[in-house]
């Protein structure tokens, strides 16, 4: 990947209001023209690095860097990046030319420019024949519309989404999501969108930031946060996880629930303890003498397109399992997975450790 | 449906008894007594008095001005005040402080005035340190205006302060993230969402300072005659109970048509 100068920098960004910690040392780096998502619980602090990069909020240490200059001091107004608010925050006093037409208005555009401006706009979020209309008339979905044609009207370099589609039916934020991604394709400007949703979150993003208790616990691409979350709380997070502790005995061998696995995984210390990821995509279901588990079934329930299970083992650990076939509640059936599907998680790793790790065995399997 | 409407209209009785007794039946009463000579006979006579005098129409022009004057002089001080409490962070209980003064008799607080304001008050006291005392304060056109004022500014900020406080902050936050600094923002989306509570400030002010009359006789020393005034000298000096209820009459279609200039045409704004 070239190496470009990232349009907006954090340099341990910390925020506090007197005891209590928001952000804890944040850093991150963000180039032109991505997709990237701010995921995490509420309370983890993403909103709080959208208002950072806004300018509603100031950090109380730490610098703020845009195309490599500071703006820590430069005021909301005077930065070249704009905001789609969760409630959308139309101006409820002007219809959605006017709403549309305000940023350019207060640049002192030409009146024939501030028109073209809004068309232009409001054609890209294909509202282009509700410019005279009232807010109040306007569905959920397109005051939505709305307030991203606004956002976008001032062409700014960063567009900023907090939680834009949290309040939309679950069709129309699916549909919401595709266009989202094609505008922020189609007009090459950075995007940096905050969710609780991590399906949501998967689905668009060229990268993804997992936050926590004000620390970033994790980024990458979506594929590598879902292949390899680096703790618990990622794992848990992103998808459904079975999340079992484990030994890993040497390179390539886990022991867990009282037998030993191949694996993928190495560069950790003999016998250390380990936690051990399996998706219930990647366990299938099989007879007892195929299982390298033996379960007992416990609940199953329909998804449409496949079957939810809940078994327990014999030491009563509960594994979700998404199956293509239906089982007995009560049957004892067995469960297989290859050794690539077990993901190893060490207690305590950094992101950079974790990634050394990564770097230093996958070297070895090269040479 | 049918009990249901029933009891509806049992929980009318005591506002429709209330509005025929103490709003209708007076307005009937004053109305009917506009149109009486002395001797109970029906007549113009009133009003042909009323718009042939001279003396009629510069009161009703001195109560409007002097009621758009003080209106004037507490919304521009009163918007500010409403806005900058609206940023405080006890806000309510700054306005508690605001409202207080309400709560004391008009009476009161005008004598209190008195003592303020007269040759041998508090501010010519004051004064008399660099040797401008005594002046007359009292008795003139400004001290009726700063007392009036005084008086009405609870009103007019309380309005106001309501339809700031119910403005979404995301509102502003938007519009500053949109390129406005804060004048801007102040003008293009507080301003505007604002406008019903000054509407209904103005209400507040505008109607009741068109009949003060207190005021006009213990600040103004009668040298500003208002409407109020003239119905209080027809009913208790003159007795011309006739005319007092012409001018009563006068007053009402005054104050029917500031809340008519004033009411809320949101609607109509918005469908052009």
């Amino acid at each position: 990947m070239a190496e470009q100068t990232p349009i907006i920098e954090f340099k341990s960004v910390s925020l506090a209001y007197g005891d209590t910690e928001i952000l804890k040392g944040i850093d991150l780096s963000l180039e032109q023209g991505k997709f990237y998502t701010l995921l995490g619980p509420s309370g983890s602090g993403k909103t709080t690095i959208l208002n950072l990069i806004s300018g509603q909020l100031a950090a109380t240490s730490g610098d703020i860097l845009f195309e490599n200059k500071r703006i820590n001091d430069v005021p909301v107004e005077k930065r070249t990046v704009n905001t789609v608010f969760q409630d959308y925050a139309l101006f409820p006093n002007m219809n959605v030319f006017e709403n549309v037409a305000f940023g350019p208005s207060i640049k002192k555009m030409s009146k024939n420019d501030i028109e073209r401006q809004v068309h232009d706009m409001l054609k890209l979020v294909k509202l282009d024949q509700y410019a005279d209309r009232d807010i109040s008339e306007l569905s959920g979905g397109q005051r939505q519309r709305v307030a991203i044609a606004r956002a976008l009207a001032n062409d700014p370099k960063v567009l900023l989404l907090d939680e834009p589609l949290s309040a939309l039916d679950y069709k129309l934020r699916k549909d919401m999501q595709y266009e989202l991604r094609e505008i922020q394709q189609r007009l090459g400007i950075t995007f940096v969108f905050v969710t609780h949703d991590q399906e949501e979150a998967l689905a668009m993003s060229d990268w993804i930031f997992v936050m926590n208790d004000g620390v970033i616990q994790q980024n990458g691409t979506p594929e590598d946060i879902y292949d390899e979350p680096i703790n618990h709380f990622v794992a848990d997070f992103i998808g459904e996880s079975n999340i079992v502790d484990g030994i890993m005995k040497t390179d390539y061998v886990v022991h867990f629930v009282g037998k030993d696995f191949e694996n993928v995984d190495a560069g950790m210390r003999p016998n250390e303890r380990v936690e051990v990821v399996l998706r219930p995509e990647d366990l299938d279901l099989t007879t007892i003498e195929n299982g390298k588990l033996i379960v007992t079934i416990d609940d199953q329930s329909f998804r449409g397109d496949y079957y939810e299970i809940t078994a327990i083992d014999d030491d009563g650990n509960e594994w979700q399992v998404q199956a293509t076939n239906s089982a007995q509640v009560g049957e004892r059936v067995g469960l297989t997975f290859d050794p690539e599907d077990i993901h190893i998680m060490r207690f305590n790793e950094s992101e950079d450790d974790f990634d050394a790790r990564l770097e230093s065995y996958e070297d070895d399997d090269e040479e | 449906m049918k009990s249901k409407q029933q009891r509806q209209l049992f929980y009318l009785v005591p506002y429709g008894a209330w509005l025929l007794l103490f709003v209708i039946a007076p307005l009937v009463l004053l109305l009917f007594q506009s149109l009486t000579n002395a001797n109970g006979g029906l007549t113009l006579h009133n009003y042909a008095v009323y718009f042939g005098s001279g003396t009629y129409l510069r009161m009703t022009f001195n109560s409007v001005w002097f009621a758009f004057l003080i209106t004037l002089i507490t919304l521009v001080i009163s918007y500010p005040m409403a806005y900058l409490l609206n940023q405080l962070k006890q806000k309510q209980f700054w306005l508690l402080l605001v409202i207080l003064p309400t709560w004391i008799n008009l009476l009161l607080k005008t004598y209190a005035f008195i003592g303020l304001l007269s040759k041998t008050g508090t501010v010519n006291n004051f004064m008399s340190f660099f040797g401008i005392a005594p002046q007359q304060l009292l008795f003139s056109d400004w001290s009726f205006l700063l007392v009036a004022a005084y008086i009405e500014i609870p009103f007019m900020i309380l309005p106001i302060f309501n339809s700031l406080a119910e403005i979404d902050p995301k509102l502003e936050q938007a519009s500053r993230d949109l390129g406005a600094n804060k004048w801007q923002t102040l003008r293009r989306v507080i301003l505007p969402l604002s406008m019903p509570g000054v509407k209904a400030g103005i209400q507040a002010v505008f109607i009741p300072s068109l009949s003060l009359f207190m005021i006009t006789r213990l600040i103004g020393g009668n040298r500003v005659i208002t409407l109020g005034t003239a119905i209080e000298e027809h009913f208790l000096v003159t007795q011309n109970w006739q005319l007092g209820s012409t001018i009563g009459v006068i007053l009402i279609v005054a104050m029917v048509v500031t809340m008519i200039l004033t009411r809320d045409r949101v609607k109509k704004n918005t469908r052009k």
